[in-house]
């Protein structure tokens, strides 16, 4: 197999990869936060639960979670599942939702006690202070582990090939078993890279945006 | 008529009781100094006047406009809550300014917003708004230099020494006309050199029509700024009077050692 050939058979997998990458973020950036705000809800019942659930889902293996979701609903309910492609998606936006959360909380809870008393002797509602005076410098704090876990992201996209989703790994294994060529396994080794990398320095120059301001 | 009137406000935290009935009253354009040793309870009151936290028990009025009243049960939405705050400023020790915003936005975030909120009430245009902004920018500018920042009004917080940040948020505290404006410890976080600016530009608020209230570590600034001193000790005025009866003739044991003990931790400190 040359060249060209594993390379087209590889961006296959790369559009998987590339696809699920995007739609988990689409929805966990946002699902994170609603799990933020439950985990901080001032009823202790929703707290609890909501905590509970992120234990659970960040104490097990993504890769248990994707199986879960996939032969779950057929084995336990006798219901037809989803495709494979979307049982991934899911299991990976409510994964990542909840490591998501924990950035968030801990970023809200950073925020010193003093910035929303400011805010309230000047008159402000409790929506302008979190809007206009807290959520900015959270998203400064949450930056660098937010970088990390989404660079995590990338690499962990190779997980759905558990239930035979066509994702970059994927492709590649078959094209190494079926052809006994070791290289290709190289040449996606450097598409991760290139990938995280981008991300890298995307995250880097956004932090040095950020700096403008200390604190 | 006097500005202010409190009156015997309770406050209990876990079991402890840390203001035990304070009572007082404050007429315009008055600057009262509150002192006492750590723990009595300052910090609890000037929060129970800022609606911070909310007293267990008792009454406080503004210009006789009831701010506070346990006796009352009914409800108060946050829109009036933040309208009872707004009869007070309150400067902290920590400063507290928003970090990622440059100085004039201090001093304008909050004006602009309750000049939105009034406008949208009264169903205002674009103009209206545009002009309203222009006014708190004006106001904004005149106050910087007042308090003698005018040319860091684009620097951010993190650019500004201890003492330039408090006299922000002493500028941002001004902008929103407070009927009193109140001080924890403005000097406490700073160093020592730098106490001077910041109490001179305290003094220099003093006026007929500004009525303040400072709690403060710094005697000789309470006897040459205040009209009236409190001294409050575990929860309660020990002792209340002009700068001239606390200081030179308390009459309360607690007072005099307090007392004895501030002049030797200056008289300590400067040896
Ligand atoms: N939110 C709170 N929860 C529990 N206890 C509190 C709280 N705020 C204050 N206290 C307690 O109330 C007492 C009085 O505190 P406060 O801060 O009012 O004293 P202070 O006179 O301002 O002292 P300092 O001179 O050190 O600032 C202290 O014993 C403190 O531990
Ligand atoms: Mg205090």
């Amino acid at each position: 197999m040359g060249f060209v050939e594993v390379t087209l058979q590889l961006l296959k997998g790369f559009n998987v990869t590339i696809l699920l990458f995007a739609i988990t973020l689409i929805g966990a950036l946002p699902l994170g936060l609603l799990i933020t705000f439950g985990s901080m809800s001032k009823v202790k019942i929703i707290s609890k639960l909501v905590k509970g659930f992120v234990w659970i889902i960040r104490g097990t293996p993504l890769m248990l979670q994707v199986i879960l979701v996939f032969y779950g609903p057929g084995l336990i309910f006798g219901i037809g599942g989803v495709g494979r492609f979307t049982a991934v998606v899911i299991a990976f936006i409510i994964n990542y939702a909840a490591y998501f959360s924990e950035i968030y909380r801990g970023g809200i809870e950073s925020i010193a006690q003093g910035q929303y008393e400011a805010g309230q002797v000047l008159g402000m509602t409790k929506t302008q202070i979190f809007f206009k005076v807290v959520l900015f410098q959270v998203f400064k704090r949450i930056i660098p582990p937010m970088g990390n876990e989404i660079i995590t992201l990338v690499k962990d996209t190779s997980l759905a090939r558990v239930i035979a989703v066509n994702e970059l790994l994927n492709e590649a294994q078959d094209i190494v078993g079926q052809h006994a060529i070791i290289w290709p396994i190289f040449y996606i080794g450097a598409f991760y890279l290139l990938f995280t990398g981008l991300l890298t320095i995307l995250f880097g120059q956004i932090e040095k945006k950020m700096n403008y301001y200390a604190g | 008529m006097s500005v202010l009137e409190v009156s015997n406000i309770h406050k209990t935290f876990d079991k402890e009781e840390v203001l035990k009935g304070i009572s007082f009253t404050l007429e315009k354009g008055e600057v009262l100094a509150i002192i006492g040793s750590s723990g009595g309870g300052k910090t609890t009151l000037l929060r129970c006047l800022n609606h911070l936290i909310i007293p267990d028990k008792g009454r406080i009025t503004v210009n006789d406009d009831v701010i506070f009243d346990s006796e009352r049960t009914d409800k108060i939405s946050e829109a009036e809550l933040r309208k009872k705050r707004l009869h007070f400023g309150l400067v902290f020790q920590q400063f507290n300014l928003f970090p990622q915003y440059n100085v004039m936005k201090n001093l304008t975030l909050a004006a602009y917003l309750l000049e939105d909120e009034r406008i949208k009430k009264e169903k205002g245009s674009k103009e209206d708004r545009k002009a309203a902004h222009a006014k708190v920018d004006a106001k904004a500018e005149e106050i910087l230099k007042k308090v003698g920042l005018y040319e860091k009004k684009d620097a951010y917080p993190c650019e500004l020494s201890g003492g330039q940040q408090q006299r922000v948020a002493i500028a941002r505290a001004l902008i929103l006309n407070p009927d009193i404006l109140c001080f924890d410890e403005p000097t406490s976080a700073l160093d020592p050199e730098l106490t001077g600016e910041v109490l001179k530009v305290i003094s220099g608020l003093k006026s007929s029509d500004s009525t303040m209230i400072v709690v403060t570590h710094e005697m000789e600034f309470a006897r040459r700024v205040a009209d009236k001193i409190i001294f409050i000790a575990d929860g309660i005025i020990e002792e209340e009077g002009t700068p001239e009866e606390v200081f030179e003739h308390p009459k309360s044991e607690k007072m005099k050692n307090f007392f004895s003990k501030s002049v030797e931790v200056i008289s300590g400190g400067e040896s």
